[in-house]
């Protein structure tokens, strides 16, 4: 997993809230077996004009101009500055996969779906909760100044405005640990094969049923 | 000490380990695996040279791409059948049971595992898919997860986990007769609405849920994710080991009566404390309707498309400025006079024998209305399907003019070749609401499985109590 330690990028604002899973990457691009190539179709029907397909050329497909991610002051951005409980309803993983494609390492929204959010640290993406009306703040000054960029500091837990102004932000410490460390998640299980071991001896007596 | 919650004594009995920042190594009892979100944990696992510790515990099925009109010519979509396809050698090279395409027990994964008795009170239940929370309807821990976690689970059969925060949500008193669990859980979004439950393990307590069969609390726990909650669970009770009872892969004999003293524990303690509590009136529950694009956006059957200048926050009237914008529906509408394109009956939500039997009710010696292009009924599993018409179910419909399908996901999402066309409109007992959901530009509307096929007979939105 690529780590994630400091990161200084273009922001782009999606003021939507309750953005789910089906808008960021739909369900037609899910039936590929691979974990790349999502990008082109991030956030598709919102993007284009035309209905995408798996297996299109991007570069034959029409932008929609009114989109944001399609306006020429964000091209390039990295940093998603999102509503209310983005990443709501499917599991799927080709979410954050469609956004770490397309170039984005971290999102900063009010709120967060709970599977998307443990997603993204899966995939080298960093979320990040701030205040609904500090959020409010950086969409007004987001869309005030083109070219309006954030610093993200993972070990430091902050972002620092254009301003100079530092917000803090909260990091479960487990998974700050391995993201800046970019630390494969099974590999550190592997290291409880004991205790893994152990109770499954346990529950074979416990719960027979379980193990047939 | 305050006693337990069902959550609190269903993860102590699966904490393999605790890190100091209580951050827990939990151990899953059952991997369920669909073809959509495991090809790349698959490839993943093969790529570090590593194999699936427990592969009695993972059973895989094929439902989302899996079409729903004859299978004897397989999946005419290349990139679908080439997804069921991998699931198939996966499941064969690692030695994973496989309910195959053309299997009677294949079905909708959230269907077929409690039909064979492999989701069991007191498991830890994970698979890819959201929806995962529907099997809490058997006091089981059972939460969606994504794809790096499904390789995780087949790797370690563990997941690391915080503890959720737990909200008790109590329905109390008797449902009115046409008012289904369905309509229960489009009510409980209505009140926390869709982030409600984000961080939370839900919990249906009260009299009213009591009352309810397993198909109910299924579909119940199935939409707690759309309050934002990965987990919903109810209590086991007596319906719940009658209905656990003689499943393909129950325990039997010894295994069975050791295994029930233990499920009779699976209940919050009459002392526990809960983070929050919601309580609802059963009795003040209507049929509900959703009129926009996230399932919070709902109402009764009696009600109004809402006016965006009435949003109780500037966020709120831009999202239903924009939902009624891709709904194609005007402020004040009444939402029986909202006509319907399409009916679609079927989903992890409410595709069980009992919502078949409630839709056929409706549409029994009725025909469907001319204006409505295509009604379909898709059962959840091969299983459903069987038992359904070995009731006659299927010609009830046959003969209403609604189209009797294959078992799958299909409309719900959208994945296979059933899909709603630009501008089409649905009255659908699926799920979510979402824009493109079930199609690009289609437009749907979750009701219940008597809803909407009572919405396919009069063409439009009709309260099924009155009709």
């Amino acid at each position: 997993m690529q780590a994630f330690t400091s990161h200084h990028g273009l922001v782009v604002p999606l003021d939507r809230a309750n953005v789910d899973t089906d808008a960021i990457i739909p369900k037609q691009f899910l039936k590929s077996i691979k974990r790349a190539g999502f990008g082109p179709n991030l956030f598709d029907e919102w993007r284009y004009l035309d209905h995408g397909e798996p297996g299109m050329d991007p570069a034959s497909r029409q932008p929609n101009p009114e989109f944001v991610l399609n306006f020429p002051r964000y091209q390039g951005a990295s940093i998603l500055l999102a509503r209310d409980n983005f990443g709501c309803g499917s599991s799927r993983e080709h979410a954050p996969w469609a956004l770490e494609d397309y170039g984005i390492r971290a999102i900063i929204a009010p709120s967060f779906a709970d599977i998307f959010y443990n997603n993204c640290f899966k995939n080298g993406i960093l979320p990040i909760v701030l205040d609904a009306g500090v959020v409010d703040r950086l969409f007004r000054e987001c869309e005030a100044a083109e070219g309006y960029r954030l610093a993200i500091d993972l070990a430091a837990q902050t972002v620092t405005t254009p301003a100079g102004e530092v917000l803090a932000f909260e990091v479960d410490a487990g998974r700050k640990h391995r993201l800046i460390n970019g630390l494969d998640d099974i590999g550190l299980t592997l290291l409880q094969s004991d205790k893994i071991k152990a109770y499954e001896e346990r529950r074979k007596i416990e719960a027979p049923w379980l193990f047939v | 000490m305050p006693g337990q919650t069902l959550f609190q004594k269903l993860w102590d009995a699966h904490v393999v380990h605790v890190e100091p920042d209580g951050t827990s190594l939990l151990y899953i009892d059952r991997h369920l695996v669909h073809e959509v979100t495991s090809p790349q944990a698959f490839e993943g696992l093969k790529l570090a040279h590593r194999t699936p510790r427990r592969v009695d515990a993972a059973v895989a099925v094929p439902d989302h791409n899996v079409p729903t009109t004859d299978r004897s010519q397989g999946i005419a979509d290349p990139v679908s059948r080439l997804q069921v396809e991998t699931l198939d050698a996966n499941c064969a090279e690692f030695g994973i049971r496989e309910f195959k395409m053309n299997d009677v027990r294949q079905g909708i994964v959230h269907v077929i595992g409690p039909e064979e008795g492999l989701t069991l009170p007191g498991m830890t239940v994970v698979c890819g898919d959201s929806h995962t929370s529907t099997h809490g309807a058997f006091g089981a821990l059972a939460f969606g997860i994504g794809t790096s976690e499904v390789e995780h689970v087949l790797a370690t059969q563990c997941l690391w986990q915080k503890p959720s925060k737990t909200m008790l949500v109590k329905v109390e008193g008797q449902l009115g007769r046409g008012v289904t669990a369905k309509d229960v859980a489009l009510a409980v979004i209505g009140r926390i609405g869709t982030a409600g439950g984000t961080g939370y393990a839900l919990e249906f307590g009260g009299s009213a849920i009591r009352g309810l069969s397993m198909e109910g609390r299924m579909t119940l726990c199935n939409m707690a994710i759309e309050a934002g909650a990965r987990a919903g669970m109810v209590a086991v009770d007596e319906t719940t080991i009658e209905y656990v009872r003689g499943r393909p892969f129950s325990p039997v004999g010894e295994a069975w009566d050791k295994a029930v003293a233990w499920w009779k524990t699976l209940h919050s303690d009459a002392d526990a404390v809960f983070d929050q509590v919601v309580e609802l009136d059963a009795a003040a529950i209507e049929p509900q309707v959703t009129w926009g694009t996230s399932p919070e956006m709902v109402t009764t059957v009696h009600g109004r498309v809402p006016d965006p200048a009435a949003a109780p926050s500037e966020v709120k009237r831009h999202d239903w400025t924009r939902a009624l914008d891709y709904m194609g529906l005007a402020a004040g509408t009444p939402i029986e006079r909202i006509a319907i394109d399409k009916v679609f009956i079927g989903s992890c939500t409410n595709s069980r024998i009992e919502d078949l039997r409630e839709a056929a009710a409706v549409v029994r010696g009725r025909k469907k209305s001319a204006s409505v292009k295509l009604a379909m009924v898709v059962p959840g599993s091969g299983l459903v399907k069987q038992q359904a018409e070995a009731e006659g179910l299927d010609k009830v419909f046959l003969e209403a003019g609604f189209e009797w399908r294959e078992p799958g996901c299909s409309m719900c999402l959208a994945m296979n070749a059933d899909r709603l066309e630009p501008g089409e409109r649905c009255a659908s007992t699926s799920n979510r609401n979402f824009e493109g959901r079930q199609g690009q530009g289609g437009r749907t509307h979750l009701v219940s499985p008597a809803m909407a096929a009572a919405a396919g007979i009069a063409g439009h939105f009709v309260d099924v109590r009155h009709f």
